[in-house]
């Protein structure tokens, strides 16, 4: 295992006009290693996601993919987002392609993929979340579970060195999640390095090996799940917790 | 008054060419410039827009008879002179233009940012991205009122008579006064606009349903 | 620079034309409202013959150019009356435009929740008093913005009867053009009236859309 972490964010602050969202988070994803970011929502979780493959610029503070600084003024940011896989909490599949075609896009325009080639690896991808059968359905005619899964098999398309996963189950309707998290679950035990934003509490405590809890745009605390979820050392970790135990039991 | 039809369908049906020749380079030369102009108001930076928006202004705010006038007997006493033909085409052209852009530029801002956002993540530049994504569902978006305007321009050129050009209405204007039958003579006239209009609404309305994509509204 | 006299000139003759051109436009939107409401309202109450000729009305005075139409009317019109060419031409102008403002009123009527005629009904108001005050102050409400539009549509395509000898805006710039001398300036001003008054009206009609839109 190499010692360089895959993902290393060093004092990142994010300001929306006067609003400051994230206040100097840093810390590093290992290869192969499942991170789960979980919180209160609006506390900036979605937002250092979309700063790891600069959708969003931060106002100060570096991050290193594997041996690159990709703040660096010079970065090519179109070639460190092709390391980079983001799924996305509203699909965003591309309307006019079909769930064939969103995976090869990125084969054929941006890393120049002959039509041929592109087609197997798409097919491949998938194949690899389950969707071989609906290659050549429109995102319209595919649910929920299905889009999100495409959207998987479309950012694994890129051979990523890293997976974003931004609330990829949130959109979707209780019982179209299970397909979708038994992909990620699938992809973690395949050895991906994967950073995910939810509120899939059971999830996290299976597949994740660390969870970082944020609030009000700070790391509270981090730790492995059966560490933080049993014992957690920091009373507004504890406070948050127990506000979901307290949904879910006066259910 | 027997040799009527005879003589003025042929004359009006060389004028129905000259009509279809300016409606179809009018409404190139619209595409060509709206469509970048309003990819600059959508994507280009702030003073560009401005810039384009003056230009829509004027050629959207204004009739397009005062348009022509000012091209074909306005502009010459800035030095600029053109033949009634290109003077024609051209007003008839940058007016579709400003039309034109304001359609695209709809259609381009009604695609979610989420597909910009997606498309950036896979590693496409903006350029890429629109070229690949953004525009291939914006085209499809804008079609049913694309095709209005197309329709349109058939009427739109019946103005172009009074630069002296030949088109149905220009030949309209010899029949008549030749015959001396000028209710008859432009009659015939509705009617050859009629049928125009009515065949390229059904040629584009099958191009539309030929383009159609489930879930592309 | 152009002489104070002519520039004086120029404006005394386009704002006559200005006051023809409002005119007229006015005129044709009243016959046009009244043409437009009164056959989307067939055609979409009416019965089958009444409904199928309001629709070809419409189908075909849309499928040509309004120049033409402006043409037959007033040549027609011209046998049988003594009309200014200005009157003749605003109804002509009405009549064309008539029948768009046919479309978007009955688009304003189909949006009208079919709910809206089954609870008047059910409170005992015939079909016609139902239209009358039920259906069409909310249609009319609908329309506003689609009739905004039609209006500058209106006021721009009014220079159209300078081919019947108007003496409207456009008309009075190519007289002063052969005054002066100076065709740039006398159709450039003109242009920039329309853009002014076009402006103008854009922005009051904005006012009455914003305070009387209607929330479904």
């Amino acid at each position: 295992m190499r010692d360089l972490p895959i993902v290393r964010i060093e004092n990142v602050h994010k300001s929306f006009g006067s609003v400051e969202v994230l206040k100097g988070i840093s810390f590093a994803v290992q290869p192969q290693e499942v991170v789960v970011l979980i919180g209160p929502s609006g506390t900036g979780k979605s937002t250092l996601l979309q700063c790891i493959n600069l959708l969003t610029r931060p106002t100060q503070g570096k991050i290193w993919l594997e041996d690159q600084e990709i703040t660096a003024p010079g970065a090519d940011v179109d070639k460190v987002r092709q390391r980079i896989g983001m799924v996305f909490q509203e699909f965003n599949l591309f309307n006019h392609l079909t769930a064939l075609g969103n995976v090869m896009v990125g084969l054929t325009k941006v890393q120049s993929l002959k039509p041929a080639e592109a087609r197997k690896k798409a097919l491949w991808e998938l194949e690899r979340v389950g969707l071989s059968a609906h290659a050549d359905k429109y995102p319209a005619q595919l649910s929920g579970g299905q889009k999100q899964r495409v959207g998987i098999a479309r950012a694994l398309g890129m051979d990523p060195h890293v997976m974003l996963f931004d609330e990829p189950t949130s959109a979707l309707d209780p019982e179209l999640t299970g397909e979708v998290l038994a992909v990620m679950q699938k992809l973690a035990r395949e050895g991906m390095t994967m950073i995910v934003v939810s509120h899939e509490m059971g999830f996290a405590r299976e597949v994740a090996n660390r969870i970082i809890f944020m609030e009000d745009g700070d790391i509270v605390e981090q730790g492995p799940p059966q560490q933080l979820f049993t014992q957690p050392q920091q009373e507004r970790t504890r406070r948050f917790l127990r506000r979901l135990t307290d949904f879910a039991s006066s259910e | 008054m027997i040799d009527f039809l005879p003589t003025a369908i042929p004359a009006l049906l060389n004028g129905t060419g000259v009509t279809l020749q300016y409606t179809l380079l009018a409404l190139l030369m619209g595409a060509i410039i709206g469509l970048p102009l309003a990819l600059v108001r959508v994507y280009g930076r702030q003073r560009l827009g401005r810039i384009a928006d003056v230009y829509g202004n004027f050629f959207r705010g204004t009739p397009l008879m005062i348009q022509l006038f000012m091209v074909y007997y306005g502009l010459p006493q800035l030095g600029v002179t053109f033949p009634q033909s290109i003077a024609a085409l051209l007003t008839l052209g940058l007016n579709s233009s400003a039309y034109q852009a304001e359609y695209f530029r709809g259609a381009l801002q009604s695609i979610g940012s989420g597909q910009m956002t997606a498309a950036r993540a896979i590693g496409m530049s903006q350029w890429k991205a629109i070229r690949y994504i953004i525009l291939p569902q914006a085209l499809r978006l804008v079609l049913p009122t694309w095709s209005n305007e197309a329709v349109s321009m058939i009427k739109y050129t019946a103005v172009i008579f009074l630069i002296a050009v030949p088109d149905l209405m220009g030949q309209a204007k010899i029949i008549a006064s030749r015959f001396f039958a000028p209710i008859e003579t432009y009659l015939l006239v509705a009617g050859f606009y009629l049928i125009l209009v009515f065949v390229a609404t059904q040629l584009l309305r099958a191009v539309e349903r030929k383009y159609q994509l489930p879930g592309l509204v | 620079m152009v002489p104070l006299d002519k520039i004086i000139f120029l404006f005394e003759y386009l704002l006559q034309g200005l006051g023809v051109t409002i005119g007229a436009t006015l005129i044709a939107l009243a016959l046009g409202f009244a043409l437009g409401t009164s056959t989307a309202v067939i055609r979409v109450y009416g019965n089958r013959f009444a409904s199928t000729l309001a629709a070809a009305y419409s189908t075909i005075v849309r499928a040509v150019p309004v120049v033409v139409i402006i043409f037959i009317l007033f040549l027609v019109i011209a046998r049988f009356i003594d009309l200014s060419p200005f009157l003749s031409g605003a109804l002509e102008l009405g009549f064309a435009r008539g029948a768009y403002q046919s479309e978007i009123f009955r688009g304003a009527l189909l949006s009208v929740p079919p709910g809206q005629m089954k609870a008047a009904r059910a409170i005992g108001l015939s079909r016609l008093k139902a239209i009358r005050f039920i259906i069409m102050p909310q249609a009319l409400r609908l329309a506003i913005p689609a009739w905004s539009n039609e209006a500058t549509l209106v006021l721009k395509d009014s220079t159209l009867v300078y081919v019947i000898g108007v003496p409207e805006i456009l008309r009075q710039a190519q007289y002063v053009s052969a005054r002066t001398l100076q065709p740039f300036l006398a159709y450039g001003a003109a242009a920039a009236i329309y853009l002014v008054i076009t402006f103008l009206v854009t922005r009051v009609l904005h006012m009455v859309e914003r305070r009387n839109r209607l929330m479904l």
